[in-house]
């Protein structure tokens, strides 16, 4: 009843062999896992565990301290709009709002589609193109809510 | 985006076609014949052209990188070097540039780095967020080695997963190992014991991404490009906020005023607004006000009055936005990427953004003030790291600075200019 792909293990032993302790891949492994489940349910955390010959709680232990890493369900579609400071002071915040009363949730939460979650979030590293976000991984510069509703149509 | 005075090593490849390549690397760049020179120096050598360059850490404490390579022991152990590609704090955003334009300097750095510290081993941290940029990093790596440019040394992508506190060196440690990036305990330093018990190197994106010049030109010539003491090369000065030509820019070390900066090479206050507050070195610097920016923006100029350098991310203010809802969300960054391993930064960080939420609302009273100064007072410099200042300086900064601003909160329940 593995729900991890052959692909995931053979890669996590392929990366093995790029660090002297086993526990270092855990990183990469909650990384790939995510990838392919979409979140972290116990099943999964227990085959990570199985494969890094550590104890899940271990596993949750150092996943929980990480905001990527999903440890209840989400959307199909991560939407995280920063709102730090660079942001802040080129419109970020009604960037938010705009996104909140479209998708009809607030920051933290999934539209009951199961469609989006939208986050909250902190710097991205884009400031000098500010407003900024990220929509599953990918970044979206120097924001304007036309291009925010754009965006949002293009996730189904 | 990108202008700057003499002689520049990043933004002439920004934003070019191609330039990510080992191809244009090697036409346009030092196109790794910096490390086939360094192959044939002793380690000794290439530590004193470092340290000759005046090369001071671009990550933000400014440490003279050939110094911090000089105390990696000389035992067999097996050591590491640790690229930190975190670049978490507000208002940065340099190391991204350098990675998607110029990954081949990043990794040439790395391996005359290894070599001057005799690591055979060296990771890239590279914040979770960077997805696209850990990608483009792999794909450089891949080609170096294909090439059989990388030799002794194996270099790898290593990717953190949210979380601001991986930047701190010994947070970040722990993470490549698997662990929460809580901060540890210092002593031991990393140069001791650091990666896997190793010795190790931590380095910013920036200051690796200098060496192969300083390598190919001397380090004379690489100090000779700062134009003031003890501070070599250029500088990418990231500036956000308020101006009209927000972007990245390159000046020699110390060679502009912030006036010069927000002025001259950014255009100027957006809308035509007047300046009200300057951020000179990312969210947890000190702010300067409108009267205070000419002075020159380098780690000791600034560190004279009364701010920091930080990682050179300047974040410009105008008189349209509340420096009191500023500093909330600045607080409200540190009170959530606090790793809560210590009572000071956790209690404390969360106890001042409440009380400037307060303030901010205009439900405050006149004590809150000082309450919020006493509360920065008692995290500042008694947290485990270096995470928790970076709240109280700040609080600190805008309070001395604009205390008026905070009185017009408390007694008006507004803002003076709204
Ligand atoms: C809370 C905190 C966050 C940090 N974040 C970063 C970061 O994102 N990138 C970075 O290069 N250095 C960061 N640093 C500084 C590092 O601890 C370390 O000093 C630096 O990587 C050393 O490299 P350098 O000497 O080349 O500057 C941070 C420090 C603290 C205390
Ligand atoms: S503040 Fe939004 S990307 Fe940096």
């Amino acid at each position: 009843m593995a729900r991890l792909s052959e692909k995931f293990h053979a890669c996590l032993h392929e990366l093995s062999g790029r660090y002297p302790a086993r526990r270092a891949l855990l990183l990469p492994a909650l990384h790939m896992a995510q990838k392919e489940i979409g979140w972290l349910p116990p099943d999964v955390i227990g085959e990570i565990a199985a494969a890094l010959e550590i104890h899940p709680a271990k596993v949750v232990e150092t996943a929980s301290f990480y905001t990527m890493f999903n440890l209840g369900p989400v959307g199909r579609h991560d939407v995280r709009v920063c709102t730090n400071v660079s942001c802040s002071l080129r419109g970020a915040e009604r960037i938010l709002e705009h996104c909140e009363r479209k998708l009809g949730i607030s920051a933290g939460e999934t539209t009951a589609d199961g469609r989006i979650t939208l986050h909250d979030e902190e710097c991205l590293g884009a400031c000098g193109t500010a407003p900024a976000m990220s929509v599953d991984g990918k970044y979206h510069e120097n924001l304007d809510l036309l291009e925010v509703d754009r965006i949002l149509e293009g996730l189904h | 985006m990108y202008i700057a005075g003499g002689e520049t090593l990043f933004v002439q490849h920004l934003g070019i076609t191609g330039a990510r390549t080992l191809d244009y690397f090697k036409k346009h760049m030092t196109g790794y014949r910096a490390a086939q020179k360094a192959a044939g120096m002793t380690t000794e050598a290439i530590i004193d052209e470092v340290k000759r360059s005046w090369l001071r850490g671009r990550g933000g404490a400014g440490f003279p990188t050939g110094t911090k390579w000089s105390f990696v022991p000389k035992t067999t152990a097996q050591k590491y070097l640790v690229c930190n590609a975190d670049e978490s704090e507000p208002g940065t955003f340099k190391d991204r540039a350098i990675i998607r334009n110029m990954p081949h300097m990043l990794v040439e750095g790395m391996i005359i780095a290894a070599r001057a510290i005799g690591a055979s081993r060296g990771y890239i941290y590279i914040r979770g967020e960077y997805e696209e940029e850990a990608g483009i990093l792999e794909e450089a790596l891949k080609e170096a080695r294909d090439a059989g440019q990388l030799g002794k040394v194996d270099i790898f992508v290593h990717r953190g997963a949210g979380a601001y506190i991986c930047g701190e060196e010994t947070g970040l440690l722990n993470s490549l190992e698997g662990l929460r990036g809580e901060p540890r305990d210092k002593p031991p330093f990393p140069a001791v014991k650091g990666a896997f018990d190793g010795p190790t190197v931590v380095n910013n994106v920036e200051t690796l991404a200098c060496i192969p010049s300083i390598i190919m030109n001397g380090g004379a010539w690489f100090a000779g490009l700062g134009r003031i003491e003890k501070s070599g090369g250029t500088r990418l000065v990231g500036v956000s906020g308020q101006v009209n030509r927000p972007g990245l820019y390159e000046i020699p070390a110390g060679g502009a005023t912030i006036r010069e900066i927000i002025y001259d090479i950014c255009g100027g206050i957006a809308d035509d607004r007047q300046l009200r507050a300057v951020i000179p070195g990312g969210s947890s610097t000190p702010p300067l006000s409108a009267d205070e920016i000419d002075v020159v923006y380098d780690i000791e100029p600034l560190a004279c009055a009364g701010s920091m350098l930080g990682s050179a991310a300047m974040i410009v203010v105008s008189e349209d936005y509340c420096l009191v809802r500023l500093l909330e969300r600045i607080v409200l960054f540190y009170e959530r990427e606090s790793c809560g391993q210590c009572t000071p930064c956790r209690e404390g960080v969360a106890w001042a953004r409440k009380i400037l939420s307060r303030i901010e609302r205009g439900t405050g009273t006149d004590r809150d003030i000082s309450l919020l100064l006493s509360v920065a007072d008692s995290i500042n410099g008694k947290a485990l790291c270096a995470l928790g200042d970076a709240a109280a300086l700040p609080i600190m900064g805008f309070v001395k600075k604009f205390r008026a601003d905070f009185e017009a909160h408390v007694r008006g329940g507004r803002c003076p200019g709204a």
